[in-house]
């Protein structure tokens, strides 16, 4: 003990550590900031440790070569020695890193701790939004399965839409014209090197600034924000009523930070790191590149947006939103901060969220895609096991209109349900619309014998409401 | 007076050197750089040479079926694995003649399916579908689908090799 003692006087006099950071660990905040709401920035900086600590575990088993990153994903999975839970954690901390970063801008925003002095916090974090964003899908594509090369292709389809330099944009991002030996090396150098180094300088950025202007008191309605007298009260303020941030603030940060990291390893350990589809081959087309949870609503955003506008959508839909972002404390710098003062802060932040849980909503069952897996009417639906009716039943499963088209709980949902077509439309409109498609549906005038498309127009017009229980 | 031109004296050598270590700092950063970023840009200015890929003798291929077809990327490198291989749908339309559809949806580059039965190549993704001459049938893609050149060499079918084709504006 004596010993220990002695060792630490001797490294503390030597580096003057106590000296340098005892005064940042406890200087003062103001007491309303020391509250639950107040956990989320530093449960984000948790969840970014913990990605660093097993993103160096993974980098010790995972061999980023093209031919060879998927087995040594298999064998990182399945055949080291707590491999799976590292692989888990990594995966459900990045989870946790793009919902808490949600969490803490949300609360931030609402809180408007963006207003003066503290606007560059706001851009920091705006540029450290984006950087876990990238972080996100460079992990999902160094992640070596099928989905990761096609949602590369997708990835570069999408930049290759920008006006003039989108094809250079491309190749860069798959590392030459195709997806191949050079891809993965790229991407693991951004997802490994290049970002979190970007990562390290911005968060130490933002740390440094949350010290030098002090964390943002909890707002009072009918305090607003003078960039003249700001400073001045809110030091004087912290100087009359202030906790020492250490331990009086910090231990709600470590409880909450505590509960975020045991859960993201209970997750890794009883759900595990998600499943490695099929082997990163580009000639197998048997995928369905859905990307991670967190950007299925921009999947599901980029199947809605009408096809005339989607090239600008896509390209300056995204930039607009960042350029507000990041503008944000410069439209508005001073002010109430209260959030019941402020209605259009607060409606902004419902219609967010509303907008991206219904597009994440729609994205999960994604109505747009052809259902290839759906079930084929069976001879029960059909209502025939001979003659036109039941000709027609089976053209519509081989013709492919069961993949959008559903018809008593079978098929997709890309088309209209033509459970009662035969209520809607008359034999001759049947026809039409079959040979001519329209909309979003193909004509199949050039596809379809006169038989099968009378088959398939007789199969339709039993399509009634009355017909339900007739014992099908 | 002595002091005074002393002091404007060390003041132009301290100017001289902040500009040369500035000079010499930028200098050595603009040489590294060069490298540097020259090779992380250059495989957007490198572009792989097209070839021509066998995919299978002529009678392996019925007249009007469509089939995938799989052979060798532009550009393999030795340690690129599976990831060196890529597809087209291959369609044998006359005794001698050939179609070759990239299997990559002109909307996003999804890969999409021939349903031989609908004679659509459809999307799972955003729900593009084309017809079997490879033309916009429904959904979001701007263009049709992109042709390979294709030949009938020796008997063999061969296509010609292509980038993924990137839709641009």
């Amino acid at each position: 003990m004596r010993f220990l003692r002695s060792a630490w006087y001797w490294f503390d006099d030597r580096t003057g550590i106590a000296g340098a950071l005892g005064p940042i660990a406890q200087h003062a905040v103001p007491r309303n900031s020391a509250s639950w709401f107040y956990v989320f920035g530093s449960a984000t900086l948790f969840a970014f440790l913990l990605q660093v600590a097993t993103g160096v575990t993974l980098a010790f088993m995972y061999v980023p070569s093209a031919g060879e990153a998927y087995q040594s994903l298999e064998f990182i999975t399945n055949q080291t020695t707590f491999g799976r839970i590292v692989r888990g954690m990594h995966n459900w901390g990045a989870s946790a890193m793009i919902l808490l970063v949600g969490i803490h801008m949300i609360r931030v925003y609402m809180t408007a701790a963006y207003k003066f002095p503290r606007e560059m916090h706001w851009i920091t974090g705006v540029v450290l939004l984006a950087l876990t964003v990238v972080m996100g899908f460079t992990g999902q594509v160094v992640r070596w399965d099928q989905t990761a090369v096609w949602s590369t292709i997708v990835a570069s389809e999408q930049a290759g839409r920008i006006p003039f330099i989108g094809a250079w944009v491309a190749d860069f991002i798959i590392g030459g014209e195709t997806v191949g030996g050079t891809t993965l090396s790229r991407m693991f150098a951004y997802h490994v090197f290049i970002i979190p180094a970007l990562l390290f300088i911005f968060i130490g950025f933002h740390l440094y600034l949350v010290i030098k202007n002090g964390i943002s008191e909890f707002p009072k309605a009918g305090e607003p924000v003078d960039p003249a007298t700001y400073r001045e009260k809110y030091e004087s303020m912290v100087k009359r009523d202030g906790v020492a941030f250490w331990p009086d603030a910090a231990w709600r940060d470590m409880v909450f930070g505590f509960i975020v990291i045991t859960t993201i390893l209970l997750i890794a350990i009883i759900i595990g790191p998600p499943n490695l589809g099929p082997p990163p081959n580009p000639s197998n087309i048997d995928a369905l590149p859905v990307p991670d949870w967190y950007f299925i609503f921009y999947f599901a955003f980029l199947a809605l947006m009408p096809p005339s506008m989607e090239t600008y959508l896509m390209v300056f839909g995204p930039l607009v939103v960042g350029l507000l972002l990041f503008m944000l404390p410069f439209i508005s710098n001073r002010g109430e901060r209260s959030p019941l003062r402020r209605p259009w802060a607060v409606a902004i932040v419902a219609l967010t969220i509303a907008s991206i849980s219904g597009l994440w909503a729609i994205g999960i069952s994604s109505p747009w895609s052809p259902h290839f897996h759906a079930k084929p009417l069976t001879v029960e639906i059909i209502g025939a096991d001979s003659g036109a009716i039941y000709r027609g039943g089976m053209n519509f499963n081989e013709k492919g209109c069961l993949y959008c088209h559903t018809i008593d709980g079978h098929g997709g949902e890309r088309g209209p349900n033509l459970s009662y077509i035969g209520d809607r439309l008359s034999t001759n409109e049947l026809t039409w619309r079959i040979m001519n498609g329209g909309l979003n549906m193909p004509g199949f005038g050039g596809t379809l014998s006169n038989q099968e498309l009378n088959d398939l127009v007789i199969f339709l017009k039993t399509r009634k409401k009355g017909n339900e229980n007739t014992g099908r | 007076m002595n002091e005074k031109t002393k002091t404007s004296d060390e003041c132009s050598r301290r100017q001289f050197f902040t500009h040369l270590s500035i000079t010499l700092g930028s200098i050595a950063a603009v040489m590294i750089g060069i490298p540097i970023i020259g090779s992380i840009l250059a495989p957007i200015v490198k572009k792989p040479k097209p070839d021509w890929r066998p995919v299978g003798a002529v009678k392996n291929f019925t007249i009007g079926d469509t089939v995938k077809v799989t052979f060798v990327d532009a550009s393999p490198l030795p340690w690129s694995g599976v990831t060196a291989e890529t597809a087209a749908w291959l369609r044998r339309t006359q005794e001698e003649e050939f179609m070759a559809f990239s299997v990559n949806c002109a909307h996003l580059g999804c890969p999409v399916r021939w349903v031989a039965g609908a004679k659509l190549f459809m999307c799972p993704c955003h729900g593009g579908v084309y017809y079997s001459d490879g033309s916009v049938a429904a959904g979001p893609p701007p263009r049709g689908l992109y042709k390979y050149p294709v030949r009938v060499k020796n008997g063999q079918v061969e296509i010609k090799t292509s980038p993924i084709p990137i839709t641009t504006v």
